[in-house]
């Protein structure tokens, strides 16, 4: 298509003032007439809508180009002024001319020498640059104003003001202010010389001073201002034409009193108001002047208006379009479809549609989607014909006929269906991996539907989130899509190299379970996740087999690790501590007893718990980071999707869920954080007093510090401890093998101050880093004495989310909520104006092929890209190469050469074995142990739990079946 | 100009700054295939552009260490005046 087409290169633009005459002769019409329509609603001639001025009736033909409303673009007309207008917009720079050039002789007042330089120079930067020097103008205004006398003529200057917008005065010592009528100012610019002109950095071929005092007024076309018919047949004018009609009301009316020799008052004060209704048509944000107002007290939406802002037409129609072929949704959850497929509704499919060329491979499936036609799932919406024409599938009769009239040559527009790629997109666009292209899966219901994995990239959640999809038409923008904005394209992110995406909150805390010490599963399960995580396809060698199991006895049970690792490729090697880490100052690496070094050989998950460091989204030297560094993102997905499936299923078996009993903390703990805090209220009550007493002894001053700031400071720290000291008993309360710290541990959500704050205590609440001082005088609540600093007066909650807060600490906690939330509401508006300016500074800044970075004008900016040349992108976190992952591949390398001829299993079993059998007699020794004996009432309820499935305690409390089952299986103990 | 105290060429944060012979500034230009107001711009006010006497006109080569490669990289300026009365 695009071959036919002419092209030609816009070699310049220059931009201008339009000139008296060149008004004129552009005009087709001059107006005459305030009025618009006549009773008849005829075009009044010679009226602002005289039909002249372009036709807007459809069927009409143009006066003046003779064209119906599809091609007649519209014709301006002109209004000639009775009196000269100064153009509001040039007030400024009409102000900078007077202020340098005589008054008399209107020469620009530098010396002949000055001139002669900067002429040179002014020409010297126009040749290079093909504009004046803007900073040399500005000098030359600055040098020019000084002057006192002219130079040539030896009059004297005089101060020239402006009252803002658009009058000037002229003052001059001793005998005080004369007004400047647009006419004397335009005396004084025509008299400037084309030479002066040109050292001011002014074109006089494109823009003479005097032009922008206005003797004729040009008046928009028709189809710019159209006229609304409402339903009850009343006219309605466009804001323009509302302006308009005042100018030339007043522009008559000041013509009529000039030629009957009217007082010169009235003339002025006519003047005056025509000047005002010509500022405002042009910007009636003007400041100086009241907006000019429309009957129902709206300011009216004048020419800059239409072009400035947001809602301008550069913004929102130039720079931004509505566009066919798209659609928005809800979206939802999906965790069965690939990270690259998108979910969408059938009844979207429907209207979507991709036009397909026919040819003799598809032209029996074309005839199908034909028949099927518009309304039926994978059908057809339009065929065009080889000449062109366009037969919309809805209104034809039989569709049968017209399927048989197919052939090679014909589009036909089907319906989106499987496997089309459709660009996906969710606001704010903030980073390029905000529009990324996806799969079409056709799916039921009426959401768009997306796997979990893939939200941190878009910022996605499911709370009612609506995202944009978009159909791309032609070939070439499929195969680009296909090869640059695939999500799988995208998984390293270009900010710093590593993966954006990856397993995200149930993912963690499950992969967290599965490949912790203490899971084990037999071989039924073992297959259906092996299975689940496709390994006999990736792998086709894979057999169970080679896998180790942990245990035979009484029947085979392999790790969770060992199943875990066979998602990945067979030479992944990896060293990297979990996030529940200690910290040890020296680490044990593979011993680690609380298994958080995670040693990954040759694809064998070794030691380590994989958790949200090795596994999360954004995480640096993550398994994904590793896997598509070495084997690209096809294999980086592969991983990712199969991970996803398998874990999918162990969350189903596992099962994990937080309620209130997972909060609970039992008496004596509670007890233990009551004291805590009381004796943190004692402390704090202590250093009140010494404050009151201005005993330093007690409460030392902090260097810099008045005394009251050091009691804050004190209390604050007292208190922060105290909570700590309250959630720390919590914890060891809760223990870990509760759910919700195993979420907490494992990185997937939450951290251990929340679950302090529900179990135990919820703390100090704060505004703007202090306590909370805000309210009445000198206290925050009725409920307080005045100047009561304890504790529970200044905001401190001593209760935990879980028992409840009491009325003053539940306000508190309002209080402190609430700057939260204006935080970020001020935060996204900062940033998101930030981002603007840096896009439109940035925009065109492009990498050539000779490495340099160039801006719009081909000017350089950098040499190299980031002065080194390095992607970031394709760098390891910023780095070239990340010598430690070479090392360790290397390493491992050599460890297989050095035995060639053994087979990885047998390798690998004397590795494994030795760790694995002890934990292996951990797990089956305990519960042989407890049969034979009665223990104590943990290991009873441990063992309960197992038998049942059911909790044995619940809310603190031993539940009714625990109970009976205790008695039935060891007797009362009364 | 007030009397130069102190020579900024010999601090060590001042990388090595030196003026192009005319066929060093010829080769430049055509490497890039650039006119000289395309490359960027250096105040002759600059304590190191005065202090190696480069004049308006003049192209900079300036030497700086990297700490991701070993080489040191490259800098063209091109040197011009500041515009005051």
């Amino acid at each position: 298509m695009s071959s036919y087409l002419k092209t030609k290169i816009i070699e310049k633009i220059r931009f201008g003032i339009l000139s008296p005459d060149e008004i004129r002769k552009l005009s087709s019409a001059r107006i005459i007439t305030a009025d618009t329509y006549d009773e008849d609603g005829l075009p009044i001639p010679s009226g602002l809508m005289d039909q002249r001025l372009g036709t807007i009736e459809p069927g009409q033909r143009c006066q003046t180009c003779g064209n119906l409303v599809s091609q007649c673009m519209g014709h301006f007309g002109h209004i000639e002024m009775a009196r000269p207008i100064i153009h509001c917009g040039y007030a400024k720079k009409v102000l900078k001319i007077l202020r340098s050039i005589c008054p008399e002789c209107s020469m620009l007042m530098l010396t002949e020498d000055e001139k002669v330089k900067y002429t040179k120079e002014q020409e010297k930067h126009r040749e290079m640059y093909f504009e004046s020097d803007e900073e040399l103008t500005k000098l030359i205004f600055k040098t020019a104003r000084k002057a006192k006398k002219c130079p040539y003529c030896g009059a004297r200057k005089k101060k020239i003001v402006i009252e803002k917008p658009t009058t000037f005065y002229e003052e001059e010592e001793g005998k005080g202010s004369r007004r400047l009528t647009p006419m004397d100012i335009r005396e004084r610019l025509i008299r400037i010389s084309d030479n002066d002109l040109r050292i001011m950095g002014i074109s006089p071929a494109s823009a003479r001073p005097e032009w922008t005092v206005l003797e004729v007024l040009p008046i928009p076309p028709v189809c710019v201002r159209p006229s609304i018919t409402l339903d009850s047949g009343i006219r309605s004018e466009d804001d323009l034409t509302h302006k308009l009609v005042d100018v030339i009301r007043i522009n008559q009316r000041l013509r009529e009193n000039l030629d009957a020799g009217a007082p010169h008052l009235i003339v002025e004060d006519l003047w005056e108001l025509l000047q005002y209704h010509i500022t405002t048509y042009f910007d009636n944000e003007v400041s100086g002047i009241p907006p000019a107002r429309h009957r129902s007290g709206r300011a009216l939406r004048t020419i800059t208006q239409r072009l400035k802002g947001k809602e301008g037409r550069f913004r929102s129609n130039l720079s931004g379009k509505r566009v066919d072929f798209s659609a928005r949704s809800v979206i939802s959850p999906n965790p069965h479809i690939s990270i690259n497929d998108v979910g969408v509704p059938t009844s979207i499919a429907k209207i979507l549609t991709i036009p397909s060329n026919v040819n003799p491979w598809n032209i029996g499936e074309m005839k199908r989607l034909v028949i099927n036609g518009p309304f039926t799932h994978p059908g057809a919406n339009y065929i065009i014909r080889t000449d062109n024409r366009r037969i919309d599938l809805r209104y034809v009769k039989n569709r049968d006929v017209i399927a048989e009239t197919l052939v090679p040559g014909y589009i036909v527009e089907r319906h989106l269906n499987n496997k089309d790629l459709v660009l996906f997109n969710r606001q704010p666009s903030l980073h390029r991996m905000s529009i990324m292209a996806h799969e079409v899966k056709i799916m039921d219901g009426r959401t768009f539907r997306l796997n979990l994995t893939i939200c941190p990239p878009y910022n996605a959640d499911f709370d009612g989130d609506e995202m944009n999809l978009h159909v791309p038409q032609s070939e070439e923008a499929r195969t680009e899509a296909e090869l640059l904005l695939k999500v799988q394209e995208h998984m390293l992110s270009p900010r710093f190299g590593g993966p954006i995406i990856g397993g995200i909150q149930d993912f963690i805390s499950t992969v967290y379970q599965f490949t912790s010490k203490d899971s084990v599963y037999n071989i039924k399960d073992t297959l259906k996740l092996l299975y689940l995580g496709k390994i006999f396809d990736t792998n086709p060698d894979f057999s169970i087999i080679d896998l180790t199991p942990i245990t035979t006895d009484p029947e085979p049970k392999y790790s969770g690790k060992l199943i875990f690792s066979a998602l990945f490729p067979q030479d992944l090697n990896l060293r990297q501590r979990s996030k529940f880490c200690k910290r040890c100052d020296v680490c044990k690496e593979d011993d680690c007893e609380y298994d958080a070094y995670v040693h990954i050989e040759n694809g064998k998950l070794l030691t380590g718990t994989i958790d949200e460091a090795t596994f999360g989204a954004m995480k640096p030297n993550s398994i994904l980071q590793r896997i598509i560094k070495d084997h690209g993102n096809e294999r980086g997905r592969i991983f990712l999707d199969n991970s996803i499936q398998m874990l999918l299923h162990v969350i189903r078996m596992n099962g994990i869920t937080i309620g209130l009993d997972e909060v609970f903390v039992k008496d004596d703990a509670m007890e233990e954080i009551i004291n805590t805090i009381d004796k943190a209220n004692v402390e704090c009550e202590e250093l009140i007093k010494a404050y009151y007493n201005k005993d330093e002894k007690i409460l030392s001053r902090a260097p810099g510090r008045t005394l009251k700031e050091t009691l804050e400071l004190r209390i604050r720290g007292i208190l922060n401890d105290a909570r700590k000291t309250a959630e720390t008993i919590a914890s060891i309360d809760i223990g870990d093998q509760a759910h919700s710290v195993i979420m907490t541990k494992s990185g997937a959500r939450g951290n251990p101050l929340n679950l302090g704050q529900m179990a135990a205590i919820v703390g100090q609440q704060a505004i703007r880093g202090e306590r909370i001082h805000r309210g009445y005088i000198k206290r925050t609540l009725p409920h307080y004495k005045i100047n009561d600093l304890s504790p529970k007066a200044r905001g401190f909650v001593s209760s935990s989310y879980r028992k409840g807060l009491n009325p003053e600490e539940f306000f508190f906690h309002s209080m402190g909520g609430r700057e939260g939330l204006v935080d970020t509401a001020v935060r996204t508006s900062q940033s998101g104006y930030m981002q603007r300016r840096l896009v439109n500074a940035l925009q065109d800044v492009i990498v050539e092929n000779d490495n340099t970075v160039r801006d719009a004008n081909k000017s350089i900016v950098q040499f190299q890209f980031g002065d080194d040349g390095i992607d970031p992108s394709k760098s390891d976190h910023g780095l070239a190469i990340n010598l430690d992952i070479l090392l360790l591949k290397a390493k491992s390398l050599k460890a297989i050469k050095k035995t060639p001829t053994t087979k990885t299993s047998e390798k690998n079993a004397p590795v494994k074995k030795v760790p694995i059998e002890k934990t292996e007699k951990k797990i089956l020794k305990k519960p042989t142990k407890k049969d034979k004996k009665i223990l104590d009432e943990d290991s009873l309820i441990q063992e309960f739990e197992k038998e049942t499935g059911k909790k044995a305690i619940w809310r603190g409390k031993q539940t009714k079946q625990y109970y009976n089952w205790k008695n039935e299986k060891y007797g009362v103990k009364k | 100009m007030a009397k130069k105290k102190l020579d900024v060429l010999r601090h060590n944060l001042v990388p090595k700054h030196i003026i192009l012979t005319k066929e060093q500034t010829k080769d430049l230009l055509n490497k890039y295939k650039i006119r000289v107001v395309d490359l960027p711009r250096i105040l002759n006010s600059d304590p190191a552009i005065f202090s190696i006497g480069a004049k308006e006109g003049d192209i900079v080569k300036i030497l700086r260490k990297s700490h991701t490669t070993l080489d040191e990289i490259e800098y063209y300026r091109y040197v011009t005046k500041e515009k005051t009365s």
